[in-house]
């Protein structure tokens, strides 16, 4: 779908010249609505760019430029826009209004959902269509806004697909029976732990969760929150977090000694970062976690890993930087379609978006009625050798799952 | 009528015809700039007539942000009510801070301490309280297309414009009338010196308590059109003690214990932090207008402390005289300092430093203070 | 379970004394003053900034960087208080209020400007140390910080107590007029208060660096637990300061570990509206704060 247009571009140029020259000419009757659509299309990007969650928000944002940059080679010109909204929710909503005003007509955001929902009342008011990069609350889709289009799972679809993943991977020897779920206290983190109490229970796994531990989302230190569920003595310890916390809780588990069957985030940032490995180095490996992942197999994710690798030499591609890089896919394919940067009109072609190529894992990018993409897949990862790899389903592994996991002690 | 009457309604008059001209980003700013200004007004009440300093006031916002949200999404019921309720719910909060304070004497720092205790209380309360969403945030949902602004009282920019308009015009007028009323007067005869007061019989008890429910209930309707308008609600944004020191600046700048000097300020500090915060994200650094606000704040508190208006109030000939009535006068038994009690005197806010010391200290200090 | 429990006892007891000292510096300042320092949470994340600078540019462990934070921070609390503040020890309360939240929103401001608004922490092997004893894991970090704290508290306590300036300091505190008439210059007393409180700030701050990712926003935490603490052990009381942070250490600790670690802040908040609404002297109240 990548392909590029040359009709349409050279259309477009040509329009551009007619607009000019009587723009040049003075001609003040020139109709607005067609000087609205020859222009480029100004895209507003929402991010949390500093503040706790800058790390994946600037991950976000390299997928993002990566996509730009790929997509302006083949003639789709976009004017992206970002915005720092500092890591409070709240912002989301002053920041969206201020690209709207700045003259976006369609807007991407915005990694956290809170910020999210915030983010979609201005967009809502406006009319301005919001593409979901990351955002993975139920209520995002569920509060009746129609400018909404996610392509993200929401944090219960994850969690029941991560169910199916890892009772493949229960076998003699690796039971656990007995769980605790620690997890921030934020509107991700409570819409996440929700989801695993009401679902894990149903499931049949046979894991009985014997503690929900929750924690600020500005806690600075987490010692006794590992320490309760060490003395709760789970085989399973399921964190739900961010990328900061995540590195709070393995360095306590490690000064603690707690040694638990495996660590698995079900739906959680954090273990696959960068910011993680290279911060625990040996301590982040057999760290399980349920996510969105890219597919290495398919053509396209193999382009864009190459170009990234040469863009970011150190930084790694993963679920941020990817659905950043398909936020961009999805507005430049509604545009191209709607061959206008009207709201309106990339509305109507948001909405009978079907892009069969594209990098992430899971079936063709489409909207359904409340503008949930529903075809997303979500493997399980492991971090192994300090890499974030595939375990699962048997079909796309790229390793064989290692577990129980190995003693801190015994690390090397 | 009085030379600041009709600059009153001049003002308010121009303030009507402004959505005319003006783009609805201006419009929604605007509505910023009142909110602010009915909470200064509020907080005025409180502090600036009746000498009671909060640094709690994000809860009375918070619980009425809260009430009328949920009432409306989850009951159905129209915020018309809900404000009235949210009215309520803050002056009742602020009656069980104020009684509990004012009961066990409760002064100074540490009644501003008590406030911010309560209002941190509130704040966790509600992080953890899964009825209002917790952390999660409570949201209401899009604007239906059958939707009535005037019954639902959510609308487009316009429509927030000249509501937060009428209830700002509405607080105004309120303040100014209980202000001017026996109640300002004793008011800030316990401002000025509390024992002196009650020794010539004026129930500070009850008193401080008016003036706090008064305080709490209109920031509370304050909270209420804050969450109509935005939509989402979290706990740290809407009861976070970063709200409450915004909330106080606003007066202070613009000048405490007069009654244009909330809206002057609310008119100075918003926009600044606005601009400020633009500025900083158009050069990329992060934390730039922290420390332009910061500045400026020092700034004004060094060089004009009584703040904005009683400078500007000076030089448009608009000085506020409260009319010292010969009758009220006598009934309360104490002298009020007419020419200048409502244009920023604020010497008789209580200080720690006669508060929380030995009487000789006490006298020590007080030899180089104008009043007490 | 009793592990857990005697785990969070001595967790709170260590991160109590940092806790102690932040306070005590806070308590001084208020003592001699009457002021209450807004912008002290905000001075304790100046030391974190200097723990972590000097480790990323020297790798000395954030306990060699005490002595610079002493004096860094005395230096700008003295200054500030002599330049500024000096002027405002007379005025009203609110007045004051907003003079030192406008400093500490320029702290915040110049930290985020200078370091980023992203936490940085301070990684190193001995971040994982641990000490066995009998059965129990103590941070080593932890443990390090809290001694050096009490013999920070302890130093202070003893200059207060028998050197000829903190004698000032004392009579200050007891009667200024009294103070002026045998004369002692309050103008100077009054920034060595300053002074020695921002430093107090600033060396918990850089015992904290190890063990708190230090970011710009952290202040206003520090700041309220101060206050918490402070009008808990009674105003204008060294040993209540101690006292003070090792219970509000403790008592967040255990509320974790009982309740919710993330409403652990409660139990303090709570706490504080008890002791101001029934002992408003506080725990151990000096005359000073008993005098309302």
């Amino acid at each position: 779908m990548t392909g590029k247009h040359p009709s349409l571009r050279s259309d477009r140029r040509r329009l551009m010249k007619w607009a000019g020259a009587s723009a040049a000419l003075g001609s003040l009757s020139f109709p607005a609505l067609v000087r609205a659509q020859s222009g480029p299309l100004k895209v507003g990007v929402i991010l949390p760019l500093s503040g706790v969650l800058s790390f994946p928000g600037i991950a976000t944002r390299r997928g993002t430029e990566l996509a730009v940059k790929m997509f302006a080679e083949q003639g789709v010109t976009l004017d992206v826009t970002y915005a720092d909204y500092e890591s409070k929710p709240e912002n989301g909503r002053v920041v969206a209004e201020r690209l709207i005003r700045d003259g976006c007509t369609i807007l991407i955001g915005a990694w956290d959902s809170g910020a999210t929902i915030s983010a979609a009342q201005a967009c809502e008011a406006a009319k301005v269509p919001l593409v979901v990069n990351v955002g993975s609350a139920r209520q995002i889709t569920e509060q009746g806004f129609t400018q909404v289009f996610r392509n993200f799972s929401p944090s219960d679809d994850i969690v029941a697909h991560g169910v199916q993943r890892f009772k493949e991977i229960l076998r003699p020897g690796f039971e656990p029976k007995t769980a605790v779920v620690l997890h921030v206290n934020d509107t991700f983190g409570q819409a996440t732990s929700g989801a695993v109490k009401a679902l894990w229970e149903k499931s049949g796994m046979g894991i009985r969760i014997v503690d929900m531990i929750s924690y600020d989302a500005r806690a600075r230190d987490l010692s006794v929150e590992v320490a309760k569920a060490k003395a709760s003595g789970a085989d399973l310890v399921a964190p739900i977090t961010r990328v900061n916390d995540a590195i709070l809780i393995v360095r306590e588990m490690v000064k603690q000694d707690y040694n638990p069957m495996a660590i698995y985030g079900p739906s959680s940032p954090g273990p696959y970062e960068k910011a993680f490995t290279d911060a625990m180095g040996k301590y982040a490996n057999d760290y399980l976690v349920s996510v969105p992942w890219y597919d290495a197999s398919r053509a396209l994710t193999k382009r864009v890993l190459d170009r990234w690798s040469k863009a970011y030499p150190d930084g790694r591609f993963e679920l941020n930087s990817g659905f950043g890089w398909e936020s961009i896919q999805v507005v430049a394919d509604a545009f191209q379609r709607a061959k206008s940067n009207r709201s309106a009109d990339l509305h109507e072609a948001l909405r009978q978006t079907h892009i069969n190529d594209h990098i992430m894992a899971g079936g063709p990018i489409v909207f359904d009625g409340k503008g949930q993409n529903p075809n997303i897949g979500i493997p399980l990862l492991q971090v192994q050798n300090q890499e974030p790899v595939v375990v699962g389903p048997k079909d796309a592994a790229q390793a064989a799952v290692k577990l129980p996991m190995t003693r801190w002690s015994e690390r090397a | 009528m009085s030379r600041q009457w009709w600059a009153a309604l001049v003002f308010v008059a121009a303030l009507a015809l402004l959505p005319l001209g003006a783009s609805d980003y201006l419009l929604s700013a605007l509505t910023l700039v009142f909110i602010a200004a009915l909470v200064g007004i509020a907080w005025n009440l409180m502090m600036g007539f009746a000498g009671q300093l909060s640094l709690g006031h994000a809860l009375y916002f918070g619980v009425g942000a809260y009430t009328v949200a949920i009432l409306a999404e989850r009951y159905g019921v129209t915020p018309w009510i809900g404000m009235g309720i949210a009215f309520a719910a803050g002056a009742a909060i602020a009656l069980l801070i104020g009684a509990l304070g004012f009961r066990f004497a409760v002064r100074g720092v540490y009644f501003a301490l008590l406030t911010i205790a309560f209002a941190e209380f509130g704040r966790i309360v509600f992080e953890h309280w899964s009825f209002v969403g917790g952390t999660g945030g409570f949201y209401l949902k899009a604007l239906s297309a059958t939707n009535v602004p005037l019954i639902s009282l959510r609308g487009g920019a316009r429509f927030n414009y000249y509501a937060l308009l009428v209830t700002l015009t509405f607080a105004w007028w309120l303040s100014v009338a209980v202000v001017r009323s026996a109640i300002g007067y004793r008011w800030r005869a316990i401002r000025d010196d509390e024992d002196a007061a009650r020794a010539l019989g004026v129930p500070a008890f009850r008193l401080k308590l008016l003036a706090v429910a008064l305080s709490g209930g209109l920031t509370a309707i304050a909270g209420g059109w804050s969450g109509l308008i935005g939509g989402s609600l979290f706990p740290d944004s809407v009861l976070g003690m970063r709200l409450s020191i915004d909330f106080i600046v606003a007066p202070i700048v613009g000048g405490i214990g007069t009654l244009f000097g909330p809206i002057l300020g609310a008119f100075i500090v918003v926009p600044l932090n606005e601009w400020s915060r633009e500025l900083a994200q158009a050069a990329g650094i992060n934390g730039l207008n922290l420390l332009i606000y910061g500045v400026l704040l020092m700034a004004v508190i060094i060089v004009a402390p009584q703040g904005g208006w009683p400078w500007i109030a000076r030089r448009l000939g608009l000085v506020e005289r409260v009319p010292c009535r010969p009758g009220e006068q006598a009934r309360n038994g104490v002298a009020i300092a007419a020419s200048d009690s409502t244009t920023g005197d604020t010497h008789g806010q209580t200080s720690g430093r006669t508060q929380g010391q030995t009487p000789s200290r006490a006298q020590g200090q007080t030899s180089d203070r104008a009043t007490q | 379970m009793n592990e857990l429990y005697v785990g969070a006892l001595i967790n709170g007891l260590l991160i109590g004394a940092v806790y102690a000292l932040i306070a005590t510096g806070l308590n001084l300042i208020f003592g001699v003053m009457r002021v209450v320092n807004f912008a002290h949470g905000e001075m304790v994340v100046i030391g974190m900034y200097m723990g972590y600078g000097l480790w990323r540019l020297t790798g000395w462990p954030p306990i060699a960087t005490i002595p610079f934070a002493l004096i860094g921070l005395f230096a700008m609390g003295y200054g500030f208080q002599r330049w500024i503040g000096n002027a405002f020890v007379a005025r009203p309360q609110h007045v004051q209020f907003v003079l030192y939240i406008g400093l500490a929103l320029v702290i915040t401001g110049v930290h985020a400007v200078i370091f980023g608004p992203d936490p940085m922490g301070i990684q190193s092997a001995a971040s994982f140390d641990v000490y066995r004893v009998a059965g129990l894991r103590i941070d080593a970090t932890r443990l390090h910080a809290a001694l050096a704290a009490c013999v920070l508290i302890a130093l202070l306590w003893a200059w207060l107590r028998f050197s000829l300036t903190g004698k000032a300091l004392h009579a200050a505190a007891d009667n200024l007029l009294g103070a002026r008439a045998i004369g002692i210059r309050t103008n100077h007393i009054f920034a060595l208060a300053m002074g020695m409180g921002a430093a107090c700030a600033g060396a918990a701050g850089a015992l904290l660096a190890p063990l708190y990712d230090t970011q710009p926003y952290l202040a206003s935490e520090f700041t309220l637990l101060a206050f918490i603490i402070v009008i808990v052990g009674g105003l204008a009381s060294l040993p209540g300061a101690l006292l003070g942070g090792v219970l509000v250490g403790v008592a967040e600790a255990f509320a974790a570990v009982v309740i919710e670690p993330s409403a652990k802040s409660l139990f303090s908040y709570g706490l504080l509206i008890i002791v101001l609404v029934l002992m408003p002297q506080g725990l151990l109240g000096g005359r000073q704060g008993a005098g309302r």
